[in-house]
């Protein structure tokens, strides 16, 4: 076991990926010599090469156009877009071209492409910084989307996505991206990509996360327990596809669900888990679905995002509101 | 500043021509080709299977056996200039026009009528034929040819890749960009601009100041303009351009200057937006006549020749309609095949769901 951080997680398991397959690339602006902005990529063009980690110019349609190219050409590249908002100068190569081809080919193309984005708020960063644009993204037939809440996920889920025929919307918890934990480098427990996995135990509440908010649930279930309330914390992991039936399980056995994201509730990807679970597990809910979320708006300035996030507070909430029914 | 506005029947300077609107052969001192009649008579083959093509899918929309068709009327040369100077190992990137270029690189056109009958996106392999699929979104495609080229660089494969565009698309981000790239990173990517004069309803003065082949200098590579109605000038101009990027050369842009006779495609009715004499003016220019008219007077072919081909069309056009209405729908449930590569649970799902919907029907 070796403790690293989200990054240096992601780092590794990057270069295991490159080590193990010579068709795997990394593309993006500055994650050559700078090792990225959050240094995800830190070292390895040292390691592998111009020609494998290629500083690209300064334009995301570039980087996904030409991914695209490339994956047409049998290599696997691994693109990263330097924060969530610049993601969407990109969103027509990746929804029209990325995300359709293989089927527009009957099957016959693939594009083993992935997508990085670091996601999300909580850094005190300018506008265009915090963003969850999940829900785009999910919405797209073809891609797979998945998002990564700590480093032993973070290193195996990579690795996964990049050895992955689809096309992967690969989200980083950036504000998670300093925090360490234990990863099992010399691991071959592969698990299935699309499944999700329950960080907590508990017999009264299930709440359903992904990304940042994993961690912020597990905290609120650890208070809970002062109250006398156990919390089932399920990591999602995969949101497209969705592992229903392990979500659906723990309904079941709690009777109430909520679903905490960064991203505005209004058709949020919590409107497709809540439409889900309500449908599988109807007669099994002690109350409604609930949402916790942003509001409707656009990210605030940092001096508001702790206002804009769920936090802990919010979460026992809506857990009160939960019992409250 | 003048805007570049000249559609007419006078050909700028600066156009590359070996063969002129009456048949005569000239020479240019960069852009030389010989050719053998065989060849000649290959050239001229090619040029009038694939109007032949066009018409009959024209014909076919108009009796409501395809929803649409994107006709190359008049940008024969265009295609199969470009398309003839092809190696079996470059890889090519259409648009949605590239009729000519898919006859060259050996795709079926029932597989192009397909796509426009609604059967499918693009029946054909594109592996095989080192065609990509048809690209409907504006100049996405360039990006994905450079991409490639990187591929081919990395490679060290004797290659190139070629992506064909319209006027329009040079207005597009993506295609500035792909310029960017190929450029700082020297691709083997030839840009194959078909200018001919309208995107839709836009004049070329509504996309550029300048002449689109000039373009090129500002991102660092040549670009040249040539006659888009001279197949011998297109071949000559895009196999030079492709053998300078396979030997590490890097991108050109050629700007086939040319004329869309029709319209932008089936739904479109270009009375509304442009004048008769434009389009006689070019009707003076036909790719097709040039060639027939070259070959009567060094006597490459005579009328029997001539003859044979037609009939050869006929035939094509006869079978390829044939074809096209036997075309099946293909089953309800293929919605869901080949929207991902691996095992999707959602797919699974949907499907099955779906599936049982269906039989309801049948009980």
């Amino acid at each position: 076991m070796t403790i690293l951080t989200l990054a240096k997680a992601l780092n590794e398991g990057m270069r295991k990926a490159m080590e193990d397959d010579s068709k795997v690339l990394v593309m993006g602006e500055d994650v050559g010599k700078l090792g990225g902005v959050f240094r995800v990529t830190d070292g390895l063009q040292k390691d592998f090469g111009e020609q494998r980690v290629i500083d690209t110019p300064l334009a995301e349609s570039g980087i996904i156009g030409t991914a695209i190219g490339l994956a047409l050409r049998g290599y696997r590249p691994v693109c990263e877009i330097q924060f969530d908002g610049f993601v969407f100068p990109a969103a027509d190569q990746i929804i029209t071209q990325l995300a359709k081809m293989p089927l527009r080919s009957l099957g016959k193309l693939r594009l083993p492409v992935v997508v990085r984005i670091p996601c999300g708020g909580g850094i005190g960063a300018v506008e265009h910084h915090s963003e969850s644009p999940e829900a785009y993204f999910t919405h797209t037939a073809g891609l797979r989307v998945v998002a990564c809440s700590n480093p032993a996920d973070a290193y195996t889920m990579i690795q996964q996505a990049i050895r992955c025929e689809d096309p992967v919307i690969f989200f980083e918890p950036k504000r998670r991206y300093w925090e360490k934990a234990e990863v099992d480098v010399d691991s071959s427990g592969w698990i299935p990509f699309d499944e999700a996995k329950v960080v907590r135990q508990g017999t009264d509440v299930t709440l359903l996360a992904y990304g940042p908010m994993v961690k912020t649930c597990l905290e609120a279930a650890k208070a809970a327990e002062d109250d006398g309330r156990s919390l089932e914390v399920v990591d999602l992991r995969s949101l497209n596809p969705l592992d229903v039936s392990k979500i659906t399980e723990s309904v079941r056995r709690t009777g109430r669900c909520i679903v905490v994201h960064e991203a505005p509730v209004y058709n949020g990807f919590g409107a497709e888990i809540a439409a889900r679970v309500t449908e599988e597990c109807f007669y099994n809910l002690q109350s409604p679905v609930l949402r916790v979320g942003g509001p409707s708006t656009p990210y605030p300035p940092s001096r508001l995002e702790d206002h804009y996030l769920p936090d802990l507070d919010r979460v026992l909430h809506a857990v009160d509101r939960a019992f409250a029914f | 500043m003048t805007a570049d506005a000249s559609r007419g029947a006078e050909a700028p300077p600066e156009l590359i021509q070996l063969l002129t609107p009456e048949g005569e052969r000239v020479e240019h001192p960069d852009y030389d080709i010989d050719l053998t009649p065989e060849e000649v008579r290959g050239l001229y083959r090619d040029l009038t299977l694939v109007r032949r093509v066009d018409l009959e899918a024209v014909a076919l929309q108009r009796q409501g056996e395809l929803g649409l068709w994107a006709s190359l009327l008049g940008q024969e040369a265009a295609q199969i200039g470009s398309g003839r100077a092809l190696t079996e190992a470059d890889m090519a990137f259409p648009t949605y026009r590239e009729h000519g270029v898919a006859w060259c690189r050996g795709v079926d056109p029932i597989n192009l009528l397909g796509l426009f009958r609604g059967v499918n996106h693009g029946g054909w392999d594109p592996a095989e034929h080192n065609f990509h699929l048809y690209t409907i979104v504006i100049g996405s495609q360039t990006l994905h040819a450079v991409g490639y080229a990187m591929g081919i660089q990395r490679d060290g494969a004797e290659a190139a890749s070629i992506v064909y565009f319209g006027d329009g698309a040079t207005s597009q981000g993506d295609v500035n960009e792909a310029f960017i790239w190929a450029s700082v990173f020297n691709a083997p990517v030839v840009f194959f601009c078909q200018n001919n004069q309208w995107a839709i309803s836009e004049p070329l003065e509504k996309q550029t100041r300048i002449p689109l082949y000039r373009r090129a200098s500002g991102f660092g590579f040549p670009g040249v303009r040539v006659d888009g109605n001279d197949v011998f000038a297109c071949l000559a101009v895009t196999r030079k351009a492709l053998a300078e990027a396979r030997s590490g050369q890097g991108p050109m842009l050629i700007e086939a200057f040319t004329y869309r006779m029709g319209a932008h495609t089936t739904s479109d009715d270009p009375t509304r937006y442009r004048v008769a004499a434009e389009l006689e003016a070019w009707k003076l220019k036909d790719p097709i006549e040039r060639v027939r008219a070259y070959m009567f007077k060094n006597q490459i072919a005579d009328q029997e020749f001539f003859d044979a081909i037609d009939a050869e069309a006929d035939e094509l056009g006869r079978d390829v309609r044939k074809r096209c209405l036997e075309l099946p729908d293909p089953e309800p449930l293929a919605i869901f095949d080949h929207v991902y590569a691996e095992q999707h649970s959602l797919m699974d799902a949907e499907r099955a769901e779906f599936a049982t919907y269906l039989e309801g029907f049948e009980a």
